[in-house]
């Protein structure tokens, strides 16, 4: 980030502590927490829909934002992490949101401020919350530092592709997956068949072991499992029920029933729930897990005036924890956010639309999509009859459109 | 483009407007505004807006095949299809 626009954050905050006489702007002033694809995308359209007339900060540690989606590419080596690393310029400059590299400590409620790790002090008009998840290393002993999850695109999945390199021919892979729900439903699986891709080439006489907590394939199960069947015939083994719930030494897992598992490359997927500052603010109001939301406004079923997106949210029935469904989490919430600062009603049935990509090869792909609208008897989000599937079969056409997908969603979430 | 979408509002109500959002949709695969971004698929923004009503409806009802289209235009209603369409033709056509 920009060292001036790192100061015209300050200088918001200073002007909203009230310690001077700096009367309070007229604009209405939103605060977004996390630039991923849910905070960045409500970023930009609240910007967008409101015509500029809302203005709006963004606040997020990291200086570039990493995609999840595609970075099991780069365990299986058609793609680098870089490929997957995006600039955060375009929020500023083009959209002219207010950039600030810093993480939010505390949320108060009642006096409407975020509180920065630097102690400088956001004051918001609304707030939107959009934290992704932190893993619970609590159920996991022996394994936090010890084994890698790369299960938020970083140094970690480069640290596991490393690995696999590393790892001589004859060698298993082992991948554990929590209980539902977590980041990504079908992401482990398309991990799994990156990891085999990537032996099919280099080490063909390499295992690739998926122990699941889940009794079955939470996602496009019989696309992955007939993929493993026949494309990667004798490599890839699936275990079904195998809660792992320790690790030793950092190479071996242990199930709930006490099986024991030895790998020679382990990539733990810890369980998962709402990131931290949700928790802080208690928002994490469902399940002590995820954040409830208003499915017309995701404004927070405790908080009034903050709104939480993406990952972190309690889903309604059959919603994913998408990358694209925050985008579009995002966008409900941008709209409401633009209407009730306007005095206006939100829309009262809003519709989400969802589009999982997964790579089962470098080329070829297959894909989930769902139709979500708004059901005021249920006051959730329902999958809209007849609408939604999943492919025929894995093909490079989807491959490409997969691509597309991606360039796409990073551009009208970012750019 | 904000004196075009005055004259949208007053000519068809509010339907580029719902239609900007419901467009919002289909904005992670085909470009913010319909623009997109280096595609594989073709520019939505500044079709007409027969034509794009057309393809929906073929995408829903079964008639034009697809690999996902006629899996997500199912959830959408005519209606909202139509209002989608209003949007994406006033668009500019890159």
């Amino acid at each position: 980030m920009k060292r001036r626009q790192f100061i015209q954050g300050i200088g918001v905050a200073l002007a909203a502590t009230g310690c001077t006489v700096i009367p309070r702007k007229a604009k209405a002033h939103v605060v977004v927490i996390g630039g991923g694809y849910g905070g960045a995308t409500a970023a930009k359209y609240i910007r967008m829909w409101s015509e500029g007339a809302i203005d709006v900060t963004l606040v997020e540690p990291n200086a570039a934002f990493i995609s999840c989606p595609l970075s099991n590419l780069v365990l299986g080596g058609s793609r680098q992490l870089q490929d997957l690393t995006l600039s955060y310029d375009g929020l500023g400059k083009v959209h002219g949101i207010r950039m600030v590299r810093d993480m939010a400590q505390a949320i108060d409620v009642d006096k409407r401020s975020v509180k920065l790790a630097s102690g400088a002090t956001l004051q918001y008009d609304r707030l939107v919350v959009s934290p992704g998840v932190d893993f619970i290393w609590d159920e996991l002993p022996g394994a936090q530092d010890k084994v890698l999850h790369a299960w938020k695109a970083g140094p970690q999945t480069v640290a596991l592709r490393a690995q696999l390199e590393a790892m001589p021919d004859g060698g298993n892979f082992v991948i554990t997956i929590p209980p539902a729900p977590y980041r990504c439903p079908p992401g482990p699986y398309e991990r799994a068949c990156q990891v085999a891709h990537y032996f099919s080439v280099a080490k063909p006489r390499s295992k690739v072991l998926v122990l699941d907590a889940n009794p079955d394939v939470v996602s496009k199960g019989a696309l992955f499992k007939k993929v493993w069947a026949q494309k990667y015939a004798g490599m890839v083994e699936y275990w079904p029920n195998f809660k792992t719930v320790a690790t030793d030494v950092g190479k071996r897992v242990v199930s709930e029933l006490g099986e024991r598992v030895q790998a020679s490359v382990l990539n733990v997927i810890p369980p998962q729930r709402a990131g931290a500052i949700a928790v802080q603010a208690g928002l994490m109001n469902v399940n002590k897990h995820w954040c409830g939301v208003n499915f017309q406004t995701f404004e927070s079923t405790v908080a009034p005036l903050v709104h939480v997106l993406g990952d972190a949210i309690q889903t309604s029935p059959l919603m994913p924890k998408s990358g694209h469904m925050a985008n579009q989490h995002a966008k409900v919430c941008a709209a409401a956010v633009v209407d009730l600062l306007n005095g206006r009603t939100p829309e009262a049935a809003p519709i989400l639309s969802n589009t999982c990509y997964s790579f089962v090869s470098d080329k070829e792909v297959i894909h989930v999509a769902s139709v979500h609208a708004y059901d005021a008897a249920q006051k959730t989000l329902i999958v809209v009859p007849g609408s939604g599937g999943v492919s025929a079969a894995p093909s490079e056409l989807e491959g490409e459109y997969g691509m597309n997908w991606a360039r796409n969603n990073w551009a009208d979430t970012l750019f | 483009m904000k004196a075009l979408f005055v004259v949208l509002a007053l000519a068809s109500g509010s339907a580029a407007a719902n239609g900007e959002r419901l467009y919002a949709n289909c904005s992670a695969c085909h470009g913010t505004s319909g623009a997109g971004n280096g595609s594989a698929l073709p520019v939505l923004a500044g079709q007409s807006k027969d034509a794009l009503v057309a393809s929906m409806k073929a995408f829903k009802d079964g008639t034009r095949p697809a690999t996902i289209m006629h899996q997500i235009a199912k959830g959408y209603s005519d209606a909202q299809i139509e209002e989608i369409a209003v949007f994406l033709s006033s668009g500019k056509k890159k």
